[in-house]
């Protein structure tokens, strides 16, 4: 097992190498404007221009370009230049808000995905499931965009039962911390409810058919542990590598939209604003930032699907 | 004096309501298993045997399934019987044991976690440790070795033979009065098949256990069963002793089967011989009896269906479903496939 880690997260080393190569072609070698131009900003003087060219040295060869870039990168050098902020330091500062965000919609989705999925799989063909599969259907059709504004304007501007977006710090006050995030979270988990709900059910079904659930039965297991501890336990193992991937793909990507509309002072906010601008350095920064967050969840669902099936395991052994 | 079969089936009719109509999957199928004893069930698929064992133990109960007759398992009828009337007495009273070893336990779980959740579904005052101590000794008792140690492995650290012993183990956990093994050699080679029915017929003598046996290989049937009905399309078209059905056989279906044995003391054909055609689908039975548009000995009066009886004074016990007289079969099935030509041992 502990094999298996290391040479997943050497793998995860590896993936991440690629993309920042990937990152620097896209950013700085493809486009035709000169990339010094596109650092400083749009209204930079053509002193500061002439500075950042020395500074990240673009006479010089594309892998010394590269080498500056991962420097600057590592070492917090990678700066917006007006007004001049650091990049690393930006987006530490914004990241609770995010996690705060998806994590909590996480949960959510998650729980629910899950428990509807589940009832639907065991009711298959009744009127619950039928009811489900709507409702479902109806979650993962509504995108973000529409569903985020008619949210605020139902329960924030006419019902007034929840704040209109923003972020307060749970340091500062865990209620309303949570009060200001509940459209937030509902609005990007409703979307992964239904997704989730019908993975799971047309898993289940799946694996309701297998040879080892007639066997579990014919044990004597009362049909509720049947359910759970044979059918639910097998299906889930391909929803959690779903999970691992959307919710990296959560934080660096989907969250976007949803801390624009609600204006949660995030790292999607943050990206949005570069976007806005034209603002290179944060753009670059928070693509590699959310590049890390999906390797990374990549590599903890094949870790953790070792763990969950130990076929996964014996592949360890069995490559040397 | 015998004290009566353990486990009795009467008349018993399984169908299922599909899209396409009402099938009848089991027609009418009566027998008695008594502790020691092994009746084999043969048939091609579709025979419906399967649908037979399942049923035994209430694992064919569902919303478009239909169940009739009767199942007594000593003073118990198992078709009224509540749905955790039934969980209680699977695997408590009557062990399974299925065809394919390789998907037939969860590959998640470790083998010796799935006997004890086996056991403590039924006694759950039995500590995980106790139970674990249980499923070492089950596995030392079907032959594998190690047993201490491979408990805590996972179905997919066992081959086939060793995982149907496994299987065998975990079906016996609970000192079952029955055993029904649905195909349990099928899907193994044929060394490993001679090893798993010497260890089933071990056990049945050891435990006196009453066995049901089900299959299509007759070679199967021959190695350990005392009685064999023999299935076809849903109905019973002919039961007896082992020693009745294979050495006198009666209906041509029956004359068929055998006849496609390849038989070590005789000597070989050039092709083995086989049924033509195929069985008839369940939901378009031909008019009167099942076999005749694959039966070579079909006459007039095979528009009706015979009803299962003796027809052999000699042998009150043997009963079948065909028209012929006795003296017609005896000669028939010479010419057809030399069968059954032999004396009794």
């Amino acid at each position: 097992m502990t094999r298996f880690v290391v040479r997943r997260l050497f793998g995860m080393a590896v993936v991440l190498f690629a993309v920042s190569v990937i990152v620097f072609v896209v950013f700085m070698v493809l486009p035709q404007q000169n990339p010094a131009q596109s650092l400083a900003g749009k209204n930079a003087t053509p002193l500061l221009v002439e500075n950042i060219e020395e500074e990240w040295g673009f006479d010089r060869s594309l892998p010394a370009q590269y080498a500056t870039m991962m420097k600057k990168v590592f070492t917090g050098g990678l700066v917006q230049y007006e007004p001049r902020i650091a990049v690393d330091d930006e987006i530490v500062k914004r990241m609770p808000a995010t996690f705060s965000l998806t994590i909590g919609a996480a949960v959510i989705w998650l729980f629910f995905g899950l428990l509807l999925g589940y009832l639907s799989a065991i009711r298959a063909g009744g009127w619950l499931d039928r009811i489900l599969t709507g409702v479902s259907i109806a979650g993962i059709s509504i995108p973000v965009f529409l569903l985020a504004p008619v949210m605020i304007f139902i329960f924030a501007n006419q019902l007034e039962m929840f704040p209109n977006g923003q972020y307060v710090p749970f340091g500062e006050d865990p209620f309303e911390w949570a009060n200001h995030l509940i459209l937030p979270w509902v609005t990007l988990a409703i979307l992964a409810i239904g997704f989730y709900s019908r993975v799971l059910r047309s898993n289940m079904l799946d694996v309701m058919n297998e040879d080892y659930v007639r066997t579990a039965r014919a044990k004597g297991l009362s049909e509720r542990r049947v359910m759970t501890r044979h059918v639910l336990r097998n299906s889930l193992i391909p929803v959690i590598t779903l999970f691992g991937l959307d919710f990296g793909a959560t934080i660096a990507g989907t969250a976007i939209i949803t801390e624009a509309i609600y204006d949660i002072n995030g790292v999607g906010l943050y990206a949005a604003e570069a976007v806005e601008k034209f603002e290179l350095p944060p753009i670059m920064g928070v693509t590699l930032y959310g590049a890390f967050f999906v390797v990374l969840m990549n590599a903890l669902v094949d870790i953790f699907y070792a763990y969950l099936d130990p076929r996964v395991r014996l592949g360890e052994s069995a490559t040397e | 004096m015998s004290p009566g079969p353990l486990l009795s089936v009467q008349d018993l009719r399984v169908a299922f309501a599909t899209e396409e109509g009402r099938l009848q999957a089991v027609d009418g199928v009566s027998f008695d298993l008594s502790p020691g004893e092994v009746v084999a069930i043969v048939g091609e698929s579709g025979s419906g045997k399967s649908v037979t064992a399942q049923t035994l133990i209430g694992l064919t109960r569902t919303r478009n399934s239909r169940i009739e007759g009767s199942v007594r398992l000593g003073d118990e009828e198992l078709l009224t019987a509540g749905d955790a009337a039934m969980r209680r007495l699977r695997g408590d009273r009557i062990g399974m044991v299925f065809q394919d070893p390789m998907t037939s336990f969860n590959p998640v779980y470790r083998l010796g976690d799935q006997i004890v959740e086996a056991i403590r579904a039924h006694r759950p005052d039995v500590s995980k440790a106790q139970g674990r101590a249980r499923a070492a000794e089950l596995f030392d008792a079907v032959g594998i070795p190690d047993a201490e140690r491979r408990v805590d492995d996972y179905p997919h650290e066992f081959s086939g033979g060793m995982r149907q012993r496994a299987m065998i183990a975990m079906a016996l956990a609970l000192e079952p009065e029955v055993l029904i093994a649905d195909e349990p050699t099928t899907a193994l080679d044929v060394t490993i098949q001679a090893q798993i029915l010497r260890l089933l017929e071990q056990l049945n003598r050891e435990r006196n256990l009453a066995t049901l046996l089900i299959t299509h290989d007759l070679g199967v049937v021959a190695e350990v069963a005392d009685r064999v009905l023999v299935m076809y399309a849903g109905k019973v078209v002919e039961q007896g002793t082992l020693d009745e059905v294979f050495y006198d056989p009666q209906h041509p279906y029956t004359w068929g089967l055998l006849g496609s044995l390849t038989r070590i003391d005789r000597p070989r054909p050039r092709r083995l011989p086989q049924i033509a055609g195929q069985p008839p689908s369940l939901l378009d039975l031909p008019q009167g009896c099942p076999f005749r548009p694959r039966c070579p000995h079909e006459f007039s009066k095979c528009t009706r269906y015979p009803a299962l009886e003796a027809r052999l004074p000699e042998a009150p016990g043997h009963c079948d479903r065909c028209w012929l007289t006795p003296e017609e079969k005896r000669s028939k099935r010479q010419v057809e496939g030399q069968i059954g030509l032999e004396a009794p041992r």
